[in-house]
């Protein structure tokens, strides 16, 4: 039996970056909020001191900052005639666990999907004409617009004092910027991180080609910056240590270092770790939550009354509790009903390693320090000779040189003995590689439901994945991976080596935690979980943040679109909702 | 704080001594025994050798003095037996050879990094997801024994040194350097069968964990003086680039450094 709790305001299952932008915004309304958070609390002292974090094994090896899977894992199969069988330790992907999410942990490579991204189906359609997308899949407009999500795009540029350079104010082109994205209010707040010397050897090359290359906007800091809630950050050492770390030096942008300082003062907010939210708990006529119940850190369980419950959860975590407790219409395959777990989609990618005779010095970097092309995103580019639907971008990152996990080898190199040995001694230094990052559509087999065997600690059912890459998107990258080739042997190397990605998905090698899906967003209640604001259509004091909310994914790292979505939706509750409970779009 | 700077003097190291004959010497010894089964001998007298910390009997280059010699097995071991540990630091031997600079798996002690992992939560499998049914399913689902890397090494061992008896009448640590590498490969490619486990599931962690022996910060144990890290250029945690990072094409020139400082031999506690 759940002890009952006072009642609070608004609570937040997850407190990562939806959480917090949730919390900011809304304890501005005098409201009391209440984060729930499975990990621990973290911030950048202790946790990340450049003294400890700076620890390939333990972070990046280990798993030191990701989800504990011995309590909370998903099963995997390819397809519906496989047996799903559990994801036993970490690999394809990384959510988080602890206070700031993947928000900790990210490169800090911050995006703005197209306006056309928003707006797939139709104006595929439209271009290309209604044949041209596969049966099957399951792509579908946003519900939403890239003029409307602008100012909130803008919000987080500023929050996190991102560094770039625009290509696109308010419609006016800008030279060294990237030219193919949408219009922007204004330019970065921070100019270009310094670039390292493969960045410049990709510029040059994309350039000889004809290609309008890009510094990669960046959520790490260039220079000094105190941003809009008054909290200051440090400008970026290069240290390489990024991505599955979090930042020691107050210069990669998290919930900690942009608005955490800000918010934890509050007094009405208030943030209890440790505790897993298992059932969000509906009314008996099942149209209205009345609360949450969570387990804390000792087992014990609570039942958490709060008037209006908004699931900030990694992705997949959102469809999952939205599943076990019953709101809304599970999605099922066989007949094409039902919409939650529907759409579950991912990213493709795909590297061509470059060897060169110089000395590149790879553990110089950091997380978003690259740069790109974007000629073959999104629609950029003329699809009707290629036959599929998507794209990407190409760019060269150079993230850091750490040398467990990022070093590259000649691809006719030994596997070990001595002739591996040689490999290293002699391309570590001289290496560098060039990232192809694809978007994936949605389909009628690629979902996520409810485990009929396996459980988690609290005996609840495993999430079940079911997904694999179909041709659409097998071709695409292929077709990425090709442009990217033109562009290694445009840099002149000694040798390159092209990695495509082929054959079924695979859930053991990293390819990125760009999880999407499950909670769609849309225009339809038959087809999407939440209304354009985010709002459940059958519990309407029910909000769903994050990429699972995206009905398929882009070509871009999802961030920046998860952030301005969260901005979105607050201000939505904050100015309509909360003045009128009930659904914000009537159908 | 579960890890600091101070107080980390090594607590598992063994005494120092200098490396008394370097990988392709004793190579050349044993092949040249090794079908007249003295080998194991050799092998023993060289072990032995190994725990006389007396820098005069072996006589020492200026190249052998500079790098420690791995631990004594039943001193140092905190998980592996010694038969375990016996095949772990041959088979890493042949997976990265020391050579003629001494930067390879024995000089760097990968040995001791593993036997470290798996006696901790990692060899324990402490947050892997292990409740069943197990079903071995596809490649692309991942790993699905029922077995923790502690166990699988284990088991593995056993089965492999049961094959080198049955085939080669020794185990797989007394055999040559030639004999270990065509082993190596079968258990890899999958051609070589064990008894119990899939022995190329069982190479690739062994694989894994002999590279992050070799490049993880020597604080674990491994990259003893930062041999792997010497071996491919890279300066250790060395924090802030900013004065290097437009210097294109130069050299970076600084030492070596580790979480611990820049001695390369200190170890983390736990």
């Amino acid at each position: 039996m759940a002890n009952p709790l006072k009642p609070v305001d608004i609570v937040l299952v997850g407190f990562g970056w939806t959480g917090s932008i949730l919390a900011e915004q809304l304890t501005g309304t005098g409201l009391n909020v209440l984060a729930l958070e499975r990990g621990k609390f973290r911030d950048t002292v202790p946790d990340f001191a450049t003294t400890q974090i700076q620890d390939e094994l333990r972070y990046a090896v280990r798993d030191g900052l990701f989800q504990d899977t011995a309590r909370d894992t998903l099963t995997f199969r390819n397809s519906e005639d496989q047996t799903a069988l559990p994801m036993r330790h970490l690999g394809s992907f990384l959510p988080a666990v602890g206070v700031g999410g993947a928000g900790v942990h990210w490169n800090g490579q911050l995006w703005r999907f197209l306006p056309e991204d928003f707006v797939i189906r139709s104006h595929t359609e439209q271009r290309y004409g209604k044949a041209f997308i596969p049966a099957d899949m399951t792509i579908q407009d946003w519900g939403i617009t890239y003029p409307e999500l602008e100012p909130h795009y803008d919000t987080f540029d500023y929050l996190c004092g991102i560094s770039g350079n625009a290509g696109n104010i308010q419609g006016q082109i800008q030279a060294g910027g990237n030219p193919f994205e949408g219009p922007r209010r204004r330019g970065y707040p921070l100019p270009p991180l310094k670039r390292s010397y493969p960045t410049m050897l990709f510029d040059k090359a994309a350039k000889d080609i004809g290609f309008k290359p890009f510094p990669c906007p960046a959520a790490n800091t260039s220079a000094p910056y105190k941003n809009p809630l008054d909290v200051q950050m440090g400008a970026c050492t290069y240290c390489g240590y990024c991505e599955w770390f979090g930042c020691g030096n107050y210069s990669k942008a998290s919930p900690q270092t942009t608005i955490l300082p800000v918010l934890l003062k509050r007094g009405n907010f208030s943030l209890r770790t440790g505790c897993d939210v298992t059932r969000i708990n509906l009314d008996s006529t099942g149209k209205q939550a009345t609360g949450v119940t969570y387990v804390d850190s000792q087992g014990r369980q609570f039942e958490q009354p709060a008037s209006l419950v908004i699931c900030c959860a990694f992705a997949q975590h959102n469809a999952l509790l939205l599943l076990l407790s019953k709101i809304g219409k599970p999605y099922d395959p066989k007949t094409n009903t039902g919409v939650v777990g529907r759409n579950y989609a991912y990213q493709i990618t795909s590297a061509v390693d470059v060897f060169l005779d110089e000395i590149m010095n790879p553990f110089m970097g950091a997380g978003a320090l690259g740069q790109a092309i974007d000629e073959f995103n999104g629609d950029n580019f003329d699809h009707g000779p290629q036959g599929f639907v998507g794209g990407g971008y190409i760019a060269l990152w150079t993230t850091g040189g750490r040398p467990i996990l990022q070093h590259q080898l000649p691809g006719d190199a030994p596997k070990w003995g001595a002739g591996w040995k040689k490999a290293m001694a002699d391309n570590y230094l001289k290496s560098a590689s060039i990232a192809t990052h694809g978007s994936v559509m949605s389909y009628r087999g690629s979902y996520l439901d409810l485990d009929p065997t396996y459980r988690d600690v609290y005996g609840d059912p495993l999430l079940r994945l079911t997904f694999d890459f179909h041709p659409n998107e097998i071709k695409m990258s292929g077709f990425l991976t090709d442009k990217a080739t033109l562009i290694a042997q445009a840099m002149k190397p000694r040798s390159l080596h092209a990695k495509p990605r082929v054959g079924h998905y695979s859930i053991v090698p990293y390819q990125t935690t760009h999880n999407t899906g499950g909670c769609a967003m849309g225009a339809d209640p038959k087809t999407s979980v939440v209304n354009k604001y985010l709002q459940s259509w059958d519990v309407h004091n029910v909000f769903v943040m994050g990429s699972s909310v995206f009905p398929q994914n882009a070509g871009y790292n999802p961030t920046g679109t998860v952030a301005a979505l969260a901005y979105w939706s607050a201000d939505a509750i904050k100015n309509r909702y909360l003045k009128s409970p009930g659904p914000l779009i009537q159908v | 704080m579960p890890y600091r700077r101070s107080h980390m003097h090594g607590n598992l190291e063994g005494p120092e001594v200098p490396a008394p004959l370097r990988a392709p010497e004793r190579e050349a010894e044993q092949s040249a025994s090794a079908n007249d089964g003295s080998s194991v001998t050799r092998r023993s007298l060289l072990n032995a050798a190994l725990l006389i910390p007396a820098a005069g009997i072996l006589g020492c280059s200026p190249r052998a003095a500079s790098h420690s010699a791995i631990p004594d097995a039943n001193s140092a071991s905190t998980f592996f037996n010694p038969e375990e540990r016996a095949f772990v630091e041959a088979a890493t031997e042949r997976l990265i050879p020391d050579e003629e600079d001494g930067l390879g798996a024995r000089g760097a002690a990968v040995v001791v990094f593993i036997d470290r992992q798996l006696a901790g939560p990692y060899g324990r499998a402490d947050k892997w997801y292990m409740q069943g049914p197990w079903a071995n399913g596809i490649p692309g689902q991942g790993y699905q024994l029922k077995l923790t890397p502690g166990e699988l090494y284990q088991t593995a061992i056993r089965d492999v040194n049961a094959w080198c008896q049955k085939n080669h009448a020794h185990s797989f640590a007394t055999l040559s350097g030639a004999e270990q590498d065509e082993i190596l490969h079968g258990l890899e490619s999958g051609d070589i069968e064990l008894a119990d486990v899939p022995a190329k599931v069982f190479f690739t962690m062994l694989w894994k964990n002999t590279v992050e022996g070799f490049l993880a910060d020597p604080m674990y144990g491994g990259n003893r003086n930062f041999a792997g890290w010497k071996l491919v250029g890279f300066p250790g945690p060395r924090y802030n680039y900013v004065s290097e990072i437009e210097q294109y094409g130069k050299p970076y020139t600084l030492p070596t450094v580790g979480i611990l400082g820049r001695d390369g031999t200190r170890l983390r506690k736990g």
